[in-house]
């Protein structure tokens, strides 16, 4: 799809020769200033995340040791340990000493660097959310399509409703909903699935996890698909109905060309820009993940364990997922902004 | 989200066009290719299900946060420090049935007439699970490494800060030298490690002990670990007092507690524990199911800011300042009744509570007798204030004999539902007696900086009491308030001259376990009497288990006692698998089961592209 687009977009020939220059000469400077914003952001995040979770209320150190039997001497030690013992800018400086080093620091909590905790996480994460992203998106298409494509029908005013009636659920009560019906089983019904968790305990080899995997991943994965797919629904709809008065599908008709192929080969390639961004942006946040599914199914990603740091608050831990997470978006929307003049022309004039 | 439709957008014409019924009908066979797949599913996974034939020795428990560190040095979270309790035993710790001190490493044990001395005599032929002896060197490693190394002192440093020395006089006698005479030494909870395999581990801020399999001394040993996930015990065979009969225990984390019950329901998990009253009644008469209520060895309570104060005598903080009289502090204790609470936010399932220290220890526990005696009694709180100058005013609210006007905050954690539903029948009782409270549900984040900066007036607490209560005792002396404003060890600005003398006396009490239980309860007397700490009630411990899994478990105490949570092995080193039960769903049945999803998801995702590549053809064709 892209290609035809490309090639049927080329500029004239003419000018073949001298063209080229000017041209790099716009794509860099697009390039450039897409780069330069993303790097603004990224540091203002970095600023930001450090500021931002100083302001939580409680102290780290309380809280970790809370209702456990420790002395004044282990506090002032865990204190030290942390560096909570220096002036404000002091840590800040050191904070950002570390960040333009790539080191995130180490997890209160844990013991342990950031970095390792997050590289154990971010599999899981990635695997469930993305998973989920992509099924959501692909069924939003592909509903939302033919909802606007038979605009007022029974089947349009179902598919929207049902898909607004998921979208308004909270997810976390859709899940156990879930869990009561399919995990554990009532009445005929036996459980089909596990309750929770990534992989049984005690599961070895590579066919087997993967399968186990799979396995616990279907409740999950349908809760999320059931709760987001609606905004690509909507969007995909509304977008195929702004394309439904243009012009070019009215010669596509005259042409003699099937209903059908007139929304494949037209309305949609043209209506696919806003999801587009929308599945970007989406993809940014893959990397947060879904905190209250990840919570209910005990999911081991990123999502739960920011919010297991928040509660501490774990600083080096949060503050480190807050930079991930934003520069994950931050990232995205960089890659939607280049992959843009790919899909549309109109954005590189 | 709105559904946005351009006014001038044409009719679709696709109604009357001839591809759309087609395209109908290919969408019918979609949704069919779907439908086919959810019902091979169905067919599918019950058969993987039911052939799920799991080990018999094996028990799951739900666990609700993951482990911090599998190093005893550094592990802090409760379920951590459960877990090593079944992987390394301490010298001394405490009997299933009486929680009194029960040898575990060491067999007896002796203090020195001056006290400064303690002198342990380890059992004789002890192996670690890697068939190493067991020696005094393991436990004089241990202490001293604690001692000398602050990383290592993260979890238990607390335990060594008045140990002089720990040295090994032979293979089996410990012998520990202190600086002052101190009575814990019976309830120190350390586990002693290795020194073969730790004195090579480096840096202990770093290391976290996962070379598998551990090497202990307990009845199991860690064989496995999932980050986030799970972690393995297994029997281990050189246990001094024989494997346990259980050969395999896997604590499997589930943060949604809900989660957990309907997966004991199922049962995929063997043990769940903290339940609510709700799920505790919902799973009551269960095929299969047993509750266990357990007395709790939590209290649940309120403080009363009594004039916040660093050890100085710096006063900060903005408290009111009439709750410095201990007639009104006396007046608020007898306006609440606690079987109210009992009944309303523990649906029955908690005891009213006077004494600091729960009825779960009967040897500390004490009840107030005759005129020390602050009962529910509204009637008489109303007299006692109208007597100490309190006056109502026009709106019911009383002044203070100063003239505040008595309006009080209290700080009540969001988190803990117990509170939340305790802290509104507490606002009207206090009404009753002509005090307003503003009830602030707030993050326990703001209730810590509430409480560090004196700026509240009454604010939720509670402690779970270990058989030794010398810890939660010393949160209340003067020692406790804050160096400066800021955090503290204690949590409730509490100072009493008599109070701290008789701590000062148990502690030296080591040699005389009847005499110290009677200071204590001295103890708490005062602390009744000057009704800072208002105690409300001790909450049941709520925990069910799958009968048909494991047959038996000692609870400690015993009767009566808990399941999960023990000071000590005891639960799990005792318990019977049940005849022919399962426990636990085991890999295989998963295996398959998930297999079945996989084919699932792969016949679905090929069916759809199939069907997808086939009208395209079509089309190309037309």
């Amino acid at each position: 799809m892209t290609d035809t687009q490309t090639s049927g977009a080329a500029p004239p020939a003419p000018d073949a020769a001298p063209g080229p220059r000017p041209r790099a000469g716009r794509v860099l400077r697009y390039l450039g200033g897409r780069l330069l914003t993303a790097a603004v952001s990224l540091a203002a995040v970095m600023v930001t995340s450090f500021f931002l979770f100083r302001i939580l209320p409680g102290d780290p150190v309380a809280a970790m040791t809370e209702g456990r039997e420790v002395s004044v001497e282990q506090m002032e030690a865990l204190r030290r340990e942390f560096g909570l013992d220096q002036p404000l800018w002091q840590q800040f400086l050191d904070y950002c000493a570390r960040m333009l080093r790539f080191d995130l620091g180490v997890s209160y909590e844990f013991h342990r660097p950031v970095a390792e905790l997050v590289a154990e996480r971010i599999g899981p994460t990635v695997l469930l959310a993305g998973t989920g992203t992509l099924i959501a998106a692909a069924l939003g298409l592909v509903l939302g399509t033919r909802a606007a494509w038979r605009r007022g029908s029974a089947g349009d005013r179902i598919s929207s409703s049902v898909a607004l009636l998921l979208w308004s659920v909270p997810s976390f009560w859709l899940g156990l909903l879930l869990i009561v019906l399919l995990a554990s089983g009532t009445g005929w019904l036996p459980g089909l699935f596990p309750t929770g968790g990534m992989v049984s305990p005690g599961t070895t080899g590579a066919l087997d996890t993967a399968v186990d995997v799979a396995h616990h991943m279907v409740l999950p994965v349908a809760t999320m698909v059931a709760v987001v797919y609606a905004q690509y629904l909507m969007i995909m709809r509304s977008s195929v109905l702004d394309e439904m008065g243009a012009d070019y599908l009215t010669t596509a008709r005259a042409k003699g060309l099937r209903d059908d192929l007139v929304l494949r080969r037209h309305a949609v390639p043209n209506a696919l820009l806003p999801t587009v961004t929308l599945i970007f942006l989406n993809l940014g946040r893959v990397f947060g993940g879904v905190i209250l599914i990840e919570t209910v199914f005990a999911w081991p990603g990123l999502g739960s364990l920011f919010y297991s740091g928040l509660k501490v608050p774990d600083l080096p831990l949060v503050q480190a997922l807050f930079v991930i997470f934003a520069g994950a978006v931050i990232i995205m929307n960089l890659l939607a902004d280049l992959v843009y003049p790919l899909l549309d022309p109109r954005v590189r004039t | 989200m709105s559904t946005v439709i351009p006014p001038t957008a044409p009719a679709p014409g696709a109604d009357g066009a001839p591809g759309a019924p087609r395209a109908r009908r290919r969408t019918a066979t979609r949704l069919l290719a779907g439908a086919a797949s959810l019902g091979l599913a169905g067919a599918l996974l019950p058969a993987g299900a039911a052939a799920a034939e799991a080990e018999q020795d094996t028990m799951t428990v739900a666990i609700s946060q993951p482990v911090d560190s599998l190093s005893p040095f550094l592990a802090q979270r409760l379920i951590s420090t459960s877990i090593h309790k079944m992987v390394y035993e301490g010298l001394v710790g405490y009997d299933p049935e009486t929680n009194e001190p029960h040898p575990m490493l060491a067999e007896s044990w002796e203090p020195s007439e001056d006290g400064l001395t303690w002198t342990y005599t380890l059992r004789e032929g002890m192996k670690w699970s890697d068939g190493e002896p067991i020696t005094a060197d393991d436990a004089a490693w241990t202490f001293t490494t604690m001692m000398e190394d602050s990383d290592a002192a993260t979890a238990n440093g607390n335990y060594v800060e008045n140990f002089e020395k720990a040295e090994a006089v032979d293979e089996r006698t410990l012998e520990v030298t202190l600086k002052e005479p101190q009575a814990t030494m019976l309830s120190m909870d350390v586990p002693i490690l290795p020194e073969h395999v730790w004195a090579e581990a480096g840096d202990y801020g770093d290391f976290h002990n996962e070379e598998f399999p551990v090497v202990g001394s307990g009845p199991f040993t860690i064989t496995g670990h999932e980050p986030n996930q799970s972690v393995t015990i297994e029997a281990n065979p050189e246990y001094y007092d024989g494997a346990p009969e259980f050969e395999k225990v896997v604590f499997r984390y589930f943060s949604d507690q809900d989660a957990q019950v309907e997966a004991l329901r199922k049962g995929e998990v063997s043990l769940v524990s903290g339940l609510t009253p709700a799920q505790a009644d919902s799973l009551e008469g269960q095929e299969g199911i047993t509750v266990n209520k357990a007395s709790g060895k939590r209290f649940q309570a309120f403080t009363v800011n009594p004039g916040a104060e660093t050890q100085d005598g710096e006063e900060f903080g903005d408290g009111h300042p009439a709750l410095e009289d201990k007639t009104l502090r006396q007046a608020i204790m007898m306006a609440i009744d606690k079987q109210e609470l009992v009944d309303t936010a523990y649906g029955g399932y908690a005891e009213p509570a006077e004494g600091y220290i729960p009825s779960r220890y009967p040897d500390y526990y004490w009840e107030p007798e005759g005129d020390d005696r602050l009962p529910f009694d509204p009637d008489a709180a109303n007299a006692m204030l109208d007597e100490a100058g309190y006056e109502e005013g026009e709106d019911g609210v009383r002044e203070s004999p100063d003239g505040d006007r008595l309006e009080l905050r209290m700080h009540t954690h969001n988190d803990r539902p117990d509170y939340v539903a305790m802290a509104p029948i507490i606002v009207e009782r206090l009404a009753d007696i002509g005090i307003e409270v503003e009830n602030k549900e707030v993050d326990p984040g703001v209730l810590s900086d509430a409480l560090h900066s004196g700026e509240y007036d009454l604010i939720w607490t509670g402690w779970s009491v270990n058989p030794d209560p010398d810890y939660v005792l010393g949160i209340h002396t003067c020692d406790a308030l804050p160096e400066e404003p800021g955090t503290m060890r204690g949590d409730a600005y509490f100072c009493n001259e008599e109070y701290d003398e008789l701590y000062a006396e148990q502690l030296a009490a080591y040699d005389d376990p009847e005499g110290r239980a009677e200071i204590i309860k001295r103890m708490q007397a005062v602390l009744y009497d000057e009704a800072v700490v208002d105690v409300l009630t001790y909450a049941d411990t709520l925990e069910a288990y799958r009968s048909d899994q494991i047959a038996s478990m000692q609870p400690q105490p015993d009767p009566g006692g808990n399941l999960w949570g023990q000071d000590g092995h005891w639960s799990f080193s005792s318990a019977v698998p049940a005849e022919g039960g399962s426990g636990g769903t085991g890999p295989s049945g998963g295996v398959i089961a998930g297999i079945a999803a996989a084919v699932v998801l792969v016949v679905g995702g090929a069916v759809f592209l199939l069907v997808r590549r086939r009208s395209a053809t079509a089309d190309d064709r037309e």
